[in-house]
Protein backbone atom coordinates (compact mmCIF):
# COMPACT_ATOMS: atom_id res chain seq x y z
CA UNK A 1 0.00 0.00 0.00
CA UNK A 2 2.12 2.17 -1.25
CA UNK A 3 1.83 5.43 0.96
CA UNK A 4 4.79 6.08 2.35
CA UNK A 5 5.41 8.77 0.25
CA UNK A 6 4.17 11.16 2.54
CA UNK A 7 3.70 13.89 -0.14
CA UNK A 8 1.27 11.79 -2.15
CA UNK A 9 -0.66 11.32 1.29
CA UNK A 10 -3.86 13.37 1.96
CA UNK A 11 -4.24 13.22 5.38
CA UNK A 12 -6.76 14.35 7.36
CA UNK A 13 -7.31 15.39 10.69
CA UNK A 14 -8.41 12.38 13.03
CA UNK A 15 -10.74 14.65 14.90
CA UNK A 16 -13.11 14.56 11.36
CA UNK A 17 -13.47 11.02 12.98
CA UNK A 18 -15.43 10.53 16.23
CA UNK A 19 -13.82 7.31 16.52
CA UNK A 20 -10.90 7.01 19.46
CA UNK A 21 -7.69 6.33 18.47
CA UNK A 22 -7.31 3.85 15.83
CA UNK A 23 -4.33 2.50 16.98
CA UNK A 24 -5.33 -0.07 19.33
CA UNK A 25 -4.71 -3.37 17.63
CA UNK A 26 -8.13 -4.88 18.23
CA UNK A 27 -10.22 -2.04 16.87
CA UNK A 28 -9.20 -2.83 13.12
CA UNK A 29 -12.48 -4.93 11.51
CA UNK A 30 -11.39 -6.06 8.40
CA UNK A 31 -14.21 -7.21 5.52
CA UNK A 32 -12.75 -9.89 4.10
CA UNK A 33 -14.51 -11.32 0.06
CA UNK A 34 -13.25 -14.66 -0.97
CA UNK A 35 -15.03 -17.05 -2.73
CA UNK A 36 -12.68 -19.74 -2.14
CA UNK A 37 -13.41 -21.63 1.02
CA UNK A 38 -9.25 -22.22 1.09
CA UNK A 39 -8.07 -18.83 0.69
CA UNK A 40 -11.23 -17.41 2.77
CA UNK A 41 -8.98 -19.40 5.71
CA UNK A 42 -6.07 -18.63 5.47
CA UNK A 43 -7.14 -14.92 4.83
CA UNK A 44 -8.97 -14.77 7.94
CA UNK A 45 -6.13 -16.79 10.55
CA UNK A 46 -4.13 -14.20 8.65
CA UNK A 47 -5.42 -11.23 9.59
CA UNK A 48 -6.59 -12.46 12.98
CA UNK A 49 -2.98 -13.18 13.59
CA UNK A 50 -2.09 -9.71 13.22
CA UNK A 51 -4.47 -8.89 15.59
CA UNK A 52 -7.37 -7.58 13.30
CA UNK A 53 -11.33 -8.57 14.02
CA UNK A 54 -12.73 -10.21 11.06
CA UNK A 55 -15.46 -11.18 9.16
CA UNK A 56 -14.99 -13.28 6.26
CA UNK A 57 -17.92 -13.72 3.34
CA UNK A 58 -17.90 -15.54 0.43
CA UNK A 59 -19.32 -13.25 -2.33
CA UNK A 60 -19.61 -9.52 -3.33
CA UNK A 61 -23.01 -9.40 -2.62
CA UNK A 62 -22.80 -10.51 1.13
CA UNK A 63 -20.00 -8.45 1.22
CA UNK A 64 -22.63 -5.60 0.35
CA UNK A 65 -25.06 -7.03 2.69
CA UNK A 66 -22.91 -6.89 5.54
CA UNK A 67 -22.00 -3.12 4.84
CA UNK A 68 -25.48 -2.09 4.81
CA UNK A 69 -25.40 -1.37 1.27
CA UNK A 70 -28.28 -3.24 -0.18
CA UNK A 71 -30.84 -1.92 1.92
CA UNK A 72 -29.65 1.67 1.27
CA UNK A 73 -29.17 2.26 5.00
CA UNK A 74 -27.97 5.51 5.65
CA UNK A 75 -24.06 6.36 6.49
CA UNK A 76 -22.89 5.32 9.46
CA UNK A 77 -25.62 2.96 10.22
CA UNK A 78 -23.67 -0.26 9.58
CA UNK A 79 -25.36 -2.26 12.28
CA UNK A 80 -23.10 -1.01 14.55
CA UNK A 81 -19.92 -2.86 12.95
CA UNK A 82 -17.56 -0.63 11.72
CA UNK A 83 -15.34 -2.07 9.19
CA UNK A 84 -12.31 -0.09 8.76
CA UNK A 85 -10.96 -2.22 5.39
CA UNK A 86 -11.87 -4.34 3.04
CA UNK A 87 -10.15 -7.14 1.22
CA UNK A 88 -11.32 -9.02 -1.26
CA UNK A 89 -10.65 -11.29 -4.41
CA UNK A 90 -10.42 -10.51 -7.81
CA UNK A 91 -11.89 -12.95 -9.76
CA UNK A 92 -15.09 -14.16 -8.02
CA UNK A 93 -18.29 -15.76 -9.82
CA UNK A 94 -20.94 -13.22 -9.45
CA UNK A 95 -19.66 -10.09 -8.76
CA UNK A 96 -16.14 -9.60 -9.34
CA UNK A 97 -13.93 -7.78 -6.64
CA UNK A 98 -13.65 -5.30 -9.19
CA UNK A 99 -17.15 -4.71 -9.54
CA UNK A 100 -17.62 -4.84 -5.78
CA UNK A 101 -14.88 -2.24 -5.28
CA UNK A 102 -17.29 0.23 -7.94
CA UNK A 103 -19.88 -0.05 -5.76
CA UNK A 104 -18.05 0.71 -2.57
CA UNK A 105 -16.39 3.82 -4.00
CA UNK A 106 -19.93 5.07 -5.18
CA UNK A 107 -21.58 5.05 -2.32
CA UNK A 108 -21.13 8.10 -0.06
CA UNK A 109 -21.59 5.91 2.86
CA UNK A 110 -18.60 3.36 2.47
CA UNK A 111 -16.36 5.54 0.17
CA UNK A 112 -13.71 6.11 2.45
CA UNK A 113 -13.44 2.27 3.24
CA UNK A 114 -10.23 1.26 2.09
CA UNK A 115 -10.67 -1.22 -0.37
CA UNK A 116 -7.44 -4.18 -1.12
CA UNK A 117 -7.36 -6.24 -3.96
CA UNK A 118 -6.00 -9.57 -3.98
CA UNK A 119 -5.42 -11.75 -7.07
CA UNK A 120 -4.25 -14.29 -8.28
CA UNK A 121 -3.31 -12.83 -11.44
CA UNK A 122 -0.47 -10.49 -11.64
CA UNK A 123 -1.60 -8.44 -14.45
CA UNK A 124 -0.70 -4.89 -14.75
CA UNK A 125 -4.13 -3.53 -16.77
CA UNK A 126 -6.05 -5.18 -13.56
CA UNK A 127 -3.65 -4.12 -11.03
CA UNK A 128 -4.38 -0.71 -13.03
CA UNK A 129 -7.57 -0.77 -13.37
CA UNK A 130 -8.42 -1.27 -9.76
CA UNK A 131 -5.96 0.95 -8.58
CA UNK A 132 -7.54 3.99 -10.51
CA UNK A 133 -11.30 3.25 -9.57
CA UNK A 134 -9.82 3.68 -6.02
CA UNK A 135 -8.04 0.55 -4.69
CA UNK A 136 -5.59 1.41 -2.00
CA UNK A 137 -3.44 -1.73 -2.70
CA UNK A 138 -3.35 -4.69 -5.11
CA UNK A 139 -1.91 -7.96 -3.42
CA UNK A 140 -0.93 -11.30 -5.58
CA UNK A 141 -1.64 -13.98 -4.06
CA UNK A 142 -0.56 -16.63 -2.47
CA UNK A 143 -1.08 -13.95 0.70
CA UNK A 144 1.45 -13.64 3.13
CA UNK A 145 1.75 -12.37 6.60
CA UNK A 146 3.95 -9.64 5.90
CA UNK A 147 1.30 -8.56 3.42
CA UNK A 148 -1.24 -8.54 6.11
CA UNK A 149 1.29 -6.91 8.49
CA UNK A 150 1.82 -3.88 5.93
CA UNK A 151 -1.91 -3.21 5.45
CA UNK A 152 -1.95 -3.55 9.50
CA UNK A 153 0.74 -0.37 9.68
CA UNK A 154 -1.34 1.47 6.89
CA UNK A 155 -4.54 0.84 8.98
CA UNK A 156 -2.84 1.81 11.96
CA UNK A 157 -1.19 5.13 10.42
CA UNK A 158 -4.45 6.19 8.85
CA UNK A 159 -7.49 4.43 9.69
CA UNK A 160 -10.28 5.81 7.66
CA UNK A 161 -8.10 7.86 5.30
CA UNK A 162 -7.57 6.76 2.06
CA UNK A 163 -5.30 8.08 -0.70
CA UNK A 164 -6.39 7.49 -4.51
CA UNK A 165 -4.17 7.41 -6.89
CA UNK A 166 -5.21 10.67 -8.64
CA UNK A 167 -5.18 9.09 -12.06
CA UNK A 168 -1.08 9.33 -12.54
CA UNK A 169 -1.26 5.53 -12.83
CA UNK A 170 0.78 5.35 -9.99
CA UNK A 171 0.96 1.49 -8.46
CA UNK A 172 0.27 2.49 -5.17
CA UNK A 173 1.90 -0.71 -4.00
CA UNK A 174 5.06 -0.37 -1.94
CA UNK A 175 7.34 -3.46 -1.61
CA UNK A 176 8.14 -4.76 2.34
CA UNK A 177 7.85 -1.28 3.87
CA UNK A 178 11.51 -1.54 4.83
CA UNK A 179 12.47 -0.67 1.57
CA UNK A 180 11.25 2.09 -0.63
CA UNK A 181 10.35 5.19 0.99
CA UNK A 182 9.23 6.77 -1.50
CA UNK A 183 5.87 5.81 -3.14
CA UNK A 184 6.26 4.02 -6.35
CA UNK A 185 4.76 6.23 -8.41
CA UNK A 186 6.65 5.78 -11.68
CA UNK A 187 4.20 7.54 -14.49
CA UNK A 188 6.60 4.89 -16.83
CA UNK A 189 3.68 2.53 -15.40
CA UNK A 190 0.91 4.10 -17.06
CA UNK A 191 3.29 5.49 -20.48
CA UNK A 192 3.37 3.90 -23.25
CA UNK A 193 7.14 3.30 -23.06
CA UNK A 194 8.30 0.04 -22.16
CA UNK A 195 8.55 -0.84 -18.40
CA UNK A 196 11.55 -3.01 -17.62
CA UNK A 197 10.55 -5.45 -15.25
CA UNK A 198 13.04 -4.46 -12.88
CA UNK A 199 11.85 -1.03 -12.57
CA UNK A 200 8.53 -1.70 -12.42
CA UNK A 201 7.11 -1.76 -8.82
CA UNK A 202 3.84 -3.36 -9.60
CA UNK A 203 5.22 -6.74 -8.09
CA UNK A 204 3.10 -5.98 -5.47
CA UNK A 205 4.34 -6.73 -2.04
CA UNK A 206 5.33 -9.94 -2.46
CA UNK A 207 8.45 -12.15 -3.04
CA UNK A 208 9.08 -14.03 -6.01
CA UNK A 209 7.61 -17.12 -5.81
CA UNK A 210 9.95 -20.52 -5.91
CA UNK A 211 8.43 -21.15 -9.23
CA UNK A 212 8.95 -17.60 -11.27
CA UNK A 213 9.65 -18.97 -14.79
CA UNK A 214 5.62 -20.85 -14.89
CA UNK A 215 3.78 -17.91 -13.09
CA UNK A 216 5.43 -16.04 -16.22
CA UNK A 217 3.38 -17.73 -18.42
CA UNK A 218 0.17 -16.29 -16.73
CA UNK A 219 -0.74 -13.16 -18.15
CA UNK A 220 0.74 -13.99 -21.99
CA UNK A 221 -3.05 -16.33 -22.18
CA UNK A 222 -5.06 -14.35 -24.24
CA UNK A 223 -8.85 -14.08 -22.71
CA UNK A 224 -10.55 -11.13 -23.90
CA UNK A 225 -13.35 -10.21 -21.19
CA UNK A 226 -12.25 -9.77 -17.73
CA UNK A 227 -14.35 -9.08 -14.87
CA UNK A 228 -17.03 -11.27 -16.45
CA UNK A 229 -19.27 -13.14 -13.78
CA UNK A 230 -17.49 -16.76 -14.20
CA UNK A 231 -14.68 -17.36 -15.20
CA UNK A 232 -12.23 -15.23 -14.69
CA UNK A 233 -9.51 -15.61 -16.87
CA UNK A 234 -6.71 -12.94 -16.98
CA UNK A 235 -7.03 -10.41 -19.30
CA UNK A 236 -3.65 -9.06 -20.08
CA UNK A 237 -4.04 -7.79 -23.61
CA UNK A 238 -6.26 -5.41 -22.59
CA UNK A 239 -4.71 -2.43 -23.27
CA UNK A 240 -2.38 -3.81 -24.98
CA UNK A 241 -0.20 -1.63 -26.56
CA UNK A 242 0.61 -0.11 -22.90
CA UNK A 243 1.22 -4.05 -21.66
CA UNK A 244 2.45 -5.97 -24.19
CA UNK A 245 5.89 -5.51 -22.28
CA UNK A 246 3.87 -6.67 -18.99
CA UNK A 247 4.33 -10.14 -20.01
CA UNK A 248 8.18 -9.83 -19.40
CA UNK A 249 7.86 -8.11 -16.15
CA UNK A 250 5.11 -10.14 -14.57
CA UNK A 251 6.99 -12.23 -12.17
CA UNK B 1 15.55 -36.41 26.07
CA UNK B 2 14.92 -39.87 24.75
CA UNK B 3 16.69 -41.25 21.38
CA UNK B 4 13.53 -42.44 19.97
CA UNK B 5 12.31 -38.75 20.10
CA UNK B 6 15.02 -37.39 18.32
CA UNK B 7 14.92 -39.79 15.54
CA UNK B 8 11.06 -38.79 15.33
CA UNK B 9 12.45 -35.22 14.79
CA UNK B 10 14.92 -36.08 12.67
CA UNK B 11 12.84 -38.12 10.29
CA UNK B 12 10.05 -35.34 10.51
CA UNK B 13 12.96 -33.04 9.82
CA UNK B 14 14.50 -35.11 6.56
CA UNK B 15 10.90 -35.39 5.23
CA UNK B 16 9.76 -31.90 5.14
CA UNK B 17 13.10 -30.75 3.95
CA UNK B 18 12.47 -33.32 1.07
CA UNK B 19 9.43 -32.44 0.16
CA UNK B 20 10.45 -28.89 0.00
CA UNK B 21 13.49 -29.99 -2.29
CA UNK B 22 11.06 -31.53 -4.46
CA UNK B 23 8.80 -29.43 -5.45
CA UNK B 24 6.49 -30.39 -3.78
CA UNK B 25 5.60 -27.93 -1.47
CA UNK B 26 6.66 -24.17 -1.41
CA UNK B 27 6.81 -21.50 0.66
CA UNK B 28 3.79 -20.74 1.02
CA UNK B 29 3.76 -23.86 3.16
CA UNK B 30 5.72 -22.35 5.38
CA UNK B 31 3.58 -18.83 5.52
CA UNK B 32 0.90 -22.19 7.11
CA UNK B 33 3.27 -23.35 9.38
CA UNK B 34 4.08 -19.97 10.74
CA UNK B 35 0.48 -18.94 11.17
CA UNK B 36 0.24 -21.66 13.98
CA UNK B 37 0.54 -21.53 17.47
CA UNK B 38 -0.88 -22.90 20.48
CA UNK B 39 -4.03 -20.71 19.90
CA UNK B 40 -4.36 -22.69 16.43
CA UNK B 41 -2.68 -25.94 16.86
CA UNK B 42 -4.01 -27.33 13.99
CA UNK B 43 -4.05 -24.80 11.60
CA UNK B 44 -2.28 -26.12 8.90
CA UNK B 45 -4.06 -29.55 9.08
CA UNK B 46 -7.59 -28.20 9.08
CA UNK B 47 -6.22 -25.32 5.85
CA UNK B 48 -4.75 -28.60 4.24
CA UNK B 49 -8.17 -30.98 5.02
CA UNK B 50 -10.34 -28.08 3.36
CA UNK B 51 -7.68 -28.22 0.10
CA UNK B 52 -8.24 -31.62 -0.13
CA UNK B 53 -11.75 -31.68 -0.12
CA UNK B 54 -12.23 -28.86 -2.30
CA UNK B 55 -9.83 -30.17 -4.65
CA UNK B 56 -11.30 -33.39 -4.94
CA UNK B 57 -14.68 -32.02 -5.83
CA UNK B 58 -12.72 -29.73 -8.65
CA UNK B 59 -10.85 -32.66 -10.03
CA UNK B 60 -14.48 -34.60 -10.32
CA UNK B 61 -15.68 -31.26 -11.96
CA UNK B 62 -12.74 -31.24 -14.82
CA UNK B 63 -13.05 -34.67 -15.11
CA UNK B 64 -17.09 -34.79 -15.88
CA UNK B 65 -16.61 -31.04 -17.49
CA UNK B 66 -13.92 -32.77 -20.21
CA UNK B 67 -15.84 -35.84 -21.17
CA UNK B 68 -19.24 -33.49 -22.08
CA UNK B 69 -20.22 -33.99 -26.07
CA UNK B 70 -19.28 -30.30 -26.22
CA UNK B 71 -16.60 -28.80 -23.57
CA UNK B 72 -17.45 -26.23 -22.16
CA UNK B 73 -14.01 -24.29 -21.49
CA UNK B 74 -14.98 -21.26 -19.54
CA UNK B 75 -16.08 -23.75 -17.32
CA UNK B 76 -13.07 -25.87 -17.19
CA UNK B 77 -10.92 -22.97 -17.25
CA UNK B 78 -12.76 -21.37 -13.77
CA UNK B 79 -12.44 -24.88 -12.11
CA UNK B 80 -8.66 -25.43 -13.09
CA UNK B 81 -8.51 -21.57 -12.04
CA UNK B 82 -10.16 -22.34 -8.66
CA UNK B 83 -7.52 -25.19 -7.84
CA UNK B 84 -4.84 -23.64 -9.01
CA UNK B 85 -5.67 -21.16 -6.24
CA UNK B 86 -5.90 -23.29 -3.49
CA UNK B 87 -3.06 -25.37 -4.45
CA UNK B 88 -1.02 -21.55 -4.74
CA UNK B 89 -2.89 -20.77 -1.56
CA UNK B 90 -1.26 -23.71 0.84
CA UNK B 91 2.36 -24.14 -0.92
CA UNK B 92 0.83 -27.31 -3.51
CA UNK B 93 4.05 -26.12 -5.88
CA UNK B 94 3.00 -28.71 -7.77
CA UNK B 95 0.28 -28.99 -8.36
CA UNK B 96 -0.79 -25.34 -9.37
CA UNK B 97 2.24 -25.92 -11.90
CA UNK B 98 0.20 -28.48 -13.91
CA UNK B 99 -3.06 -25.85 -13.64
CA UNK B 100 -1.28 -23.38 -15.53
CA UNK B 101 -0.29 -25.81 -17.68
CA UNK B 102 -3.42 -26.92 -18.17
CA UNK B 103 -5.05 -23.38 -18.60
CA UNK B 104 -2.78 -23.18 -21.27
CA UNK B 105 -4.09 -26.05 -23.16
CA UNK B 106 -7.67 -24.65 -22.82
CA UNK B 107 -7.16 -21.45 -23.97
CA UNK B 108 -5.92 -23.38 -26.45
CA UNK B 109 -9.12 -25.64 -26.31
CA UNK B 110 -7.08 -28.58 -27.09
CA UNK B 111 -9.44 -31.79 -25.25
CA UNK B 112 -6.43 -34.44 -25.41
CA UNK B 113 -4.10 -31.38 -24.20
CA UNK B 114 -6.30 -31.13 -21.04
CA UNK B 115 -6.90 -34.66 -20.65
CA UNK B 116 -3.55 -35.20 -20.65
CA UNK B 117 -3.12 -31.95 -17.68
CA UNK B 118 -6.31 -33.35 -15.86
CA UNK B 119 -3.67 -37.21 -15.06
CA UNK B 120 -1.20 -34.96 -14.54
CA UNK B 121 -3.06 -32.75 -11.90
CA UNK B 122 -5.04 -35.99 -10.19
CA UNK B 123 -1.20 -37.53 -9.91
CA UNK B 124 0.42 -34.48 -8.44
CA UNK B 125 -2.64 -34.00 -5.75
CA UNK B 126 -2.48 -37.60 -5.12
CA UNK B 127 1.47 -37.08 -4.69
CA UNK B 128 0.98 -34.28 -2.24
CA UNK B 129 -1.90 -35.40 -0.39
CA UNK B 130 0.22 -38.52 0.31
CA UNK B 131 3.21 -36.88 1.20
CA UNK B 132 1.22 -34.55 3.19
CA UNK B 133 -0.90 -37.28 5.34
CA UNK B 134 2.76 -39.13 6.09
CA UNK B 135 3.65 -35.56 6.88
CA UNK B 136 0.64 -35.03 9.53
CA UNK B 137 1.44 -38.68 11.10
CA UNK B 138 5.22 -37.92 12.17
CA UNK B 139 4.10 -34.62 13.03
CA UNK B 140 1.01 -36.32 15.55
CA UNK B 141 4.25 -38.99 16.54
CA UNK B 142 6.56 -36.11 17.52
CA UNK B 143 4.12 -34.27 19.20
CA UNK B 144 2.25 -37.46 21.07
CA UNK B 145 6.48 -38.65 21.99
CA UNK B 146 6.31 -35.09 23.83
CA UNK B 147 8.24 -33.30 21.27
CA UNK B 148 7.26 -30.03 19.43
CA UNK B 149 7.01 -29.72 15.50
CA UNK B 150 9.66 -26.74 14.26
CA UNK B 151 8.59 -25.02 11.32
CA UNK B 152 10.01 -25.50 8.63
CA UNK B 153 11.96 -22.16 8.14
CA UNK B 154 13.67 -21.51 5.13
CA UNK B 155 13.71 -24.33 2.92
CA UNK B 156 15.27 -26.51 1.41
CA UNK B 157 17.85 -26.63 4.10
CA UNK B 158 16.35 -28.11 7.41
CA UNK B 159 16.70 -27.42 10.72
CA UNK B 160 17.88 -30.11 12.93
CA UNK B 161 15.99 -31.82 15.12
CA UNK B 162 14.82 -29.74 18.17
CA UNK B 163 16.32 -31.37 21.45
Amino acid sequence: MARNGVASWRRRSSDQFDDPSPCGSEDVHVLAVDDSLVDRKVIEHLLKISSCKVTAVDSGIRALQFLGLDEEKAAGDFNGLKVDLIITDYCMPGMTGYELLKKIKESSALREIPVVIMSSENVLARIDRCLEEGAEDFIVKPVKLSDVKRLRDFMTRDVGDRVRSDGEGTTHKRKLQESSDVSSSSPSVSSASSSSSSSLPTTPSRSPSPSPSVSLSEPSSPSPSTGSSGPCSPSSLESPTRRLKMTSCCD
Amino acid sequence: MDVGLMQMQRRLAEYTSALFKEGILDSQYVQLQELQDESNPDFVVEVVSLFFTDSEKLLNDLSRDLAQQNVDFRRVDAHVHQLKGSSSSIGAERVKNACIVFRNFCQEKNIPGCQRCLQQIKQEFLLVKSKLETLFKLEQQVVAAGGSIPTSGSLPTMQQPIL
